[in-house]
């Protein structure tokens, strides 16, 4: 143990040395670390509770589940306590009902007997176990399986329409020299300026000019012409040498061809790491879906979150459940491509 | 596992090459009508278009949206107005004063987004810059705490918001440290300080990850005698920050920090979903003000929502152009 400690604060360069300086970056790493990951294991370990436990304080940190037993001559399994009985002994009993602050009881042994005791008397036989229920139930009875759904299909096609037209737009501003080029680059980059939530009312009012509102749709295609796709792609594609695709031409293939066989497989590398950012982009889009939908069925998971957790009773055991739900593919993608995301950012600031 | 991979690519990327092959011959046509020019226009026409229907239009239609009264959403049902709309946003009869306001939501929003922009940005800026530097440092598993502090950039804001609204309810988290501490629980989000302090530090817990890349990246970029010659004439750390770090930094720190001003200025997501605008009007940001006045409210008003939008976009301009020209010197001094 004492070995791997010091493999791992050991430094490098300086000998073996302690600055106050090396404490203090590794109190900020590790505390780093448990917050900005403990929230989503919080949120993570109180997605399995139940209803009940949700409302405890202080609350527990593993799920657990309340014991119950089938007691003869009752037809619902009855959840057991552990009770204090008068005369100083403890015993595991069932609970018939609760009458104020009295409970009735049964031994699950011997039904025929009752037995009363006060609520402060007893408590829960719990043992770590899942409440899967809260995954289960919303997805099916809540129609979060829709949105899931709805929310699977935004993201596929909007990250394969992003893909396929930024690419081409970027091929024919890195490849060809044709009057207007500067003045293309110039309005893309002027986009940079206008975030959505500037155009949100014109928007609204084009999305339903073309029959868009309130469909998948209308929230796919205001989002495709991204211009730092049209941007990452065109950095790129400028690194291909131009003689490939003369050595093309001279083979007689189409420029379509040239593009579709050629440049986008080369491009490959900056494509995968744009389709990684979209997908985040549309998987996380709240404000425009938000505005477009606006009936249930259409819904993503975002926005169907965003309304369960508006109701006035707030049904925390599934919120929590389907919030966990929701993260799932941000954290695929944090796990096995982090690495492309980090690069991108580093390289071409982009987000 | 990765004959799998190959075989789920090529079953995805099969109908797209068939589609590929048959719009082939007419383009060639096309071609040979156009030459490369015509096939420029091809290869820039869907962008252009999707970009022209749903960004430049609704663009100059925002001006247009904003000079019109009245209710309806569609063009035809409004009348118009001139620029009564910025009037009614702008006019206050004391303006030291924001309820004497005619719309005194919108100040509200304004003086709202400001303070949390001065407190997030400062805020962000100095816990990136440390994590940064600390990652700098000759440490072990830079890549894996490189990532840690990534990891909530992905999330999406509303699950950072159900998560953090989880954690300060009343029988949340963070009152389990307080009464463990010894002091009353509190209900966070119900308080107009609480509830302004968690959307400035949740909104920097989301996003620092992402500015910490940046000066990072800026940091490597640094040439590594600088720091040698430094320590061959004993310079004390704190000067060589000062003068070798914070300098040559300085282009990247820039980007960084209006960068996070443009953001700052149009928060929602996160804000809406873990205090929606509240207690009362406390955490009311501008783009929530929009939102509501364009969309969510009853007595909604397109028009005023486009007159406040089209203010802040106003800013952003600035902003960006700002950012625009402190990368580009970023850049340079990449490229020197």
């Amino acid at each position: 143990m004492s070995r791997i400690l010091t493999f791992v604060f050991r430094r490098r360069g300086h000998g073996g040395r302690w600055h106050w300086t090396d404490i203090a970056t590794w109190i900020w790493l590790i505390g780093g670390t448990i917050l900005m990951f403990g929230p989503a294991l919080w949120l993570v370990a109180s997605s399995f509770k139940g209803p009940a436990q949700l409302a405890e304080f202080p609350p527990t940190l593993l799920p657990y589940i309340q014991q119950t037993a089938v007691v003869e001559g009752y037809d619902a399994p009855l959840p057991l306590y552990t009770a204090t009985l008068e005369d100083g002994s403890v015993e595991v009993l069932a609970e018939i009902r609760r009458i104020g602050v009295n409970s009735q009881m049964v031994d699950p042994e011997n039904p025929g007997e009752r037995i009363n005791v006060n609520i402060a008397d007893r408590s829960p036989v719990r043992e770590i176990g899942f409440a899967t229920g809260n995954y289960v139930e919303p997805l099916v009875a809540n129609n979060f399986l829709r949105f899931l759904w709805n929310s699977v299909f935004v993201t596929t096609m909007a990250t394969l329409i992003t893909l396929l037209t930024n690419s081409m737009a970027a091929f024919a501003l890195s490849k060809y020299r044709f009057r207007g080029r500067d003045a293309v680059m110039l309005l893309i980059v002027a986009t940079l300026m206008v975030p959505l939530s500037v155009i949100l009312v014109p928007l609204y009012s084009v999305v339903n000019a073309t029959g868009l509102l309130n469909t998948l749709w209308g929230v796919i295609l205001p989002t495709v012409a991204t211009p730092t796709g049209v941007f990452l792609l065109r950095q790129y594609m400028l690194t291909i040498p131009d003689e490939l695709l003369e050595a093309a031409r001279m083979d007689h293939a189409s420029e379509w061809q040239i593009y579709w066989r050629i440049v986008l497989p080369l491009a490959a590398p900056a494509l995968a790491v744009l389709a990684i950012f979209s997908v985040v982009w549309r998987w996380n889009d709240f404000l425009w879906p938000l505005i477009v939908l606006s009936q249930r069925e259409h819904y993503t998971l975002q926005v169907g979150l965003n309304t369960y957790a508006g109701e006035l009773n707030v049904q925390w055991h599934y919120i929590l459940a389907m919030t966990v739900v929701t993260m799932i593919p941000v954290v695929l993608v944090f796990v096995f491509l982090q690495r492309f995301i980090t690069t991108g950012i580093a390289g071409a600031g982009i987000k | 596992m990765a004959g799998f991979g190959k075989t789920l690519g090529r079953a995805v990327t099969w109908p797209l090459t068939l589609v590929a092959r048959a719009v082939d011959p007419p383009l060639r046509v096309w071609q040979r009508w156009t030459g490369t020019g015509g096939m420029a226009a091809v290869f820039l026409a869907p962008n252009l278009a999707i970009f022209g229907v749903f960004v430049l239009i609704p663009l100059v239609l925002n001006f247009v949206y904003s000079m019109t009264g009245g209710t309806g959403i569609l063009l035809d049902q409004r009348s118009f107005i001139g620029m009564e709309q910025y009037g009614r946003l702008l006019e206050c009869e004391d303006y030291t004063r924001r309820i004497t306001c005619r719309e005194d939501q919108f100040w509200t929003a304004v003086t709202n987004t400001a303070t949390f922009v001065i407190f997030q940005v400062t805020l962000m800026v100095t816990v990136s810059l440390i994590t940064a530097l600390i990652l700098n440092r000759n440490i072990r598993g830079r890549g894996f705490f490189r990532a840690v502090f990534f990891f909530p950039v992905l999330l999406s804001p509303v699950v950072v918001g159900l998560i953090w609204r989880w954690i300060l309810q009343r029988q949340g988290l963070l009152n389990l440290i307080t009464v463990n501490l010894g002091l009353e629980p509190e209900v966070w989000l119900n308080d107009r300080f609480y509830a302004f302090a968690a959307t400035v530090g949740v909104s920097t817990w989301a996003h620092m990850g992402f500015y910490t890349l940046i000066l990072l990246a800026g940091l490597q970029a640094i040439p590594r005698d600088l720091y040698e010659a430094a320590e061959m004439d004993a310079t004390p750390p704190m000067r060589v920050f000062r003068r070798i770090t914070l300098p040559l930094l300085g282009p990247n720190f820039a980007v960084v920090l209006v960068l996070a001003l443009i953001r700052g200025v149009q928060i929602f997501d996160e804000v809406y979903v873990l205090t929606g605008g509240g207690p009362g009007t406390s955490t009311l940001y501008l783009t929530q003000y929009i939102y509501e006045v364009g969309f969510a409210s009853i007595l909604r008003n397109p028009g005023l929502a486009a007159a406040a939008s089209i203010l802040m976009g106003a800013v952003l301009v600035v902003l960006t152009l700002l950012q625009l020209w402190f990368s580009r010197r970023a850049e340079g001094r990449r490229a020197r």
